[in-house]
């Protein structure tokens, strides 16, 4: 079957759609602008709800797109619009015609440094929940002080539900991945303060309440309600957190060696470029816009364009999954289809 | 100390560092379940003893954990251990006895 399917992005959205689409008989042609497959997930460490190696779920789907043209370190120069299909330049010098993109350009974390008032970037003692998840993995970092770490806080909705910080949506997987990041920070560490500050626990997936429970049952995880109003630093180095409990109603202030930014899933700008290339819509979110948010969330206005994955909102991993399943589905039915 | 004829109110804000864990820690050792809870509000919501006293079992629990003892053993002076908050509990917990190994921990001092 020669027919050209482009899938822009080499994260496990794109893994799983061309494996899916190797399956089914096409030769999809993956363009990855990092120089690693495997998107995000490759950056982390393992994964909620069952703590699963991330790197486990990334080989597995590399293996099964070992037959695909995978083009790294490659990006979209542009997309010309012929008459019934598209020219994709790519910065190696390819071109590439096909009537089928698919979309799975992913997320961004959002930037935990433009919420100054929390200190990444300033105080030594702030990292990310990326950076959490390289330091399970590798080890390495200097912010993280093994040797003296009595007292962890996490800040849920760092740059999510945050209208001033540009993104009033909820990023729907940090607050499983601030218990997550609690559980494994008590297991290393199981004399120090673990607190978690939150607005509300949105513990929405498969087994993901368990997960709270056991944090509190198992690992007494402290949670406190209220969001983080502002982040010091004292003359010791550490840092000194700011809160209302809000189930208190008073103000609430401790001393941590180390603080935890979960910072929020917006839209990857990588994408934005590119889809303004076609051009497509961007939903109120900010994310690309489905045909329909429900019964058509891997269609896009224009035929031929599909999206999967995290480019259309906030994900989990088996959700990103489920829907790379379906855009391979949907484009072989478009094959199909137009065959006739 | 100068009297300049009225005082600073001293500050609400509750210091986590300065909270003192002990005797939560040894009520923990008795209702591990206490960890559990989630602040619902069921138990208050349905305490027939609440409207009237302000017992609250959720604000107890609360209280606790921010160094707040006083405020929770008064308050637990108008439960009359009915039971009713125990079998609302969404997170099971047995908070009758809770009640009782509260008072047992933190009353010997007849705060
Ligand atoms: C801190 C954190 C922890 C998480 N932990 C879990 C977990 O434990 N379990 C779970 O289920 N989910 C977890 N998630 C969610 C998970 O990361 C996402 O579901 C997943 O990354 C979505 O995959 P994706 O392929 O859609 O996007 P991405 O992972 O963002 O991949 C997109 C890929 O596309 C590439 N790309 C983008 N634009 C272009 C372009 N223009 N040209 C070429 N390439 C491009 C990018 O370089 C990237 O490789 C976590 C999320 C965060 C933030
Ligand atoms: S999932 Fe939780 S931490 Fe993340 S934005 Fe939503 S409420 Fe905030
Ligand atoms: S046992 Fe006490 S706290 Fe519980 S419902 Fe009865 S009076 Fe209220
Ligand atoms: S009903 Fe149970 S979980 Fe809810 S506040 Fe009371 S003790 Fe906590």
């Amino acid at each position: 079957m020669k027919e050209n399917i482009v899938i822009i992005g080499g994260g496990i959205a794109g893994l799983e759609a061309a494996g899916q689409l190797i399956r089914l008989g096409y030769s999809p042609i993956i363009v990855e602008k990092q120089d690693h497959l495997g998107g995000h997930v490759a950056e982390w460490h393992c994964l909620f709800p069952d703590m699963t190696p991330a790197s486990d779920v990334v080989s597995r789907l590399t293996e099964n797109v070992s037959e695909a043209n995978i083009f790294v370190n490659t990006e979209i120069l542009f997309i010309n619009h012929l008459k019934d299909s598209y020219n994709v330049m790519l910065s190696n010098g390819i071109s590439i015609v096909t009537r089928i993109i698919l979309f799975t350009t992913g997320f961004r974390l959002f930037d935990a440094s433009k919420k100054e008032e929390y200190g990444y970037g300033v105080y030594d003692q702030v990292i990310t929940n990326r950076d959490l998840e390289q330091w399970f993995s590798t080890g390495n970092d200097d912010r993280v002080n093994s040797r003296e770490l009595n007292a962890v806080g996490f800040v849920h909705c760092v740059g999510s539900r945050d209208e001033k910080a540009g993104n009033g949506q909820c990023s729907k997987v940090c607050c499983i991945t601030a218990v997550k990041q609690a559980i494994e920070m008590k297991q290393r560490f199981p004399e120090a303060q673990v607190y978690c500050f939150y607005m509300d626990l949105r513990m929405f997936g498969k087994k993901y309440e368990d997960f709270y429970i056991s944090a509190q049952r198992d690992y007494g995880v402290r949670f406190i309600r209220g969001r983080v109003s502002e982040v010091s630093e004292n003359i010791e180095g550490k840092v000194i957190v700011k809160a209302e409990d809000t189930l208190a109603g008073k103000p609430v202030k401790v001393t941590l060696d180390l603080l935890v930014l979960m910072a929020g899933i917006v839209c990857n700008p990588d994408c934005t470029k590119v889809a303004s290339m076609i051009p497509l819509q961007m939903d109120s979110d900010g994310f690309l816009k489905s045909r329909d948010n429900i019964m058509d969330i891997t269609g896009s206005s224009r035929s031929g364009i599909f999206y999967a994955g995290a480019c259309t909102g906030a994900k989990t991993v088996p959700e990103t999954l489920a829907e790379a399943r379906s855009a391979a589905l949907d484009i072989h039915n478009y094959i199909t289809s137009s065959r006739i | 100390m100068m009297n300049f004829g009225f005082k600073i109110a001293p500050s609400a804000t509750i210091n986590l560092d300065n909270v003192d864990m002990e005797k939560f820690t040894l009520l923990h050792e008795m209702e591990p379940d206490v960890y559990k809870c989630m602040a619902c509000g069921s138990c208050s919501a349905t305490c027939p003893a609440g409207r009237f006293t302000g017992m609250s079992v959720r604000k107890v629990i609360l209280d606790l954990q921010r160094g707040r003892e006083k405020e929770a053993v008064r308050m637990l002076k108008g439960c009359m251990l009915c039971g009713k908050c125990s079998m609302v509990c969404p997170r099971g917990i047995n908070t009758r006895h809770l009640i009782l190994s509260v008072c047992r921990i933190y009353n010997e001092d007849k705060q």
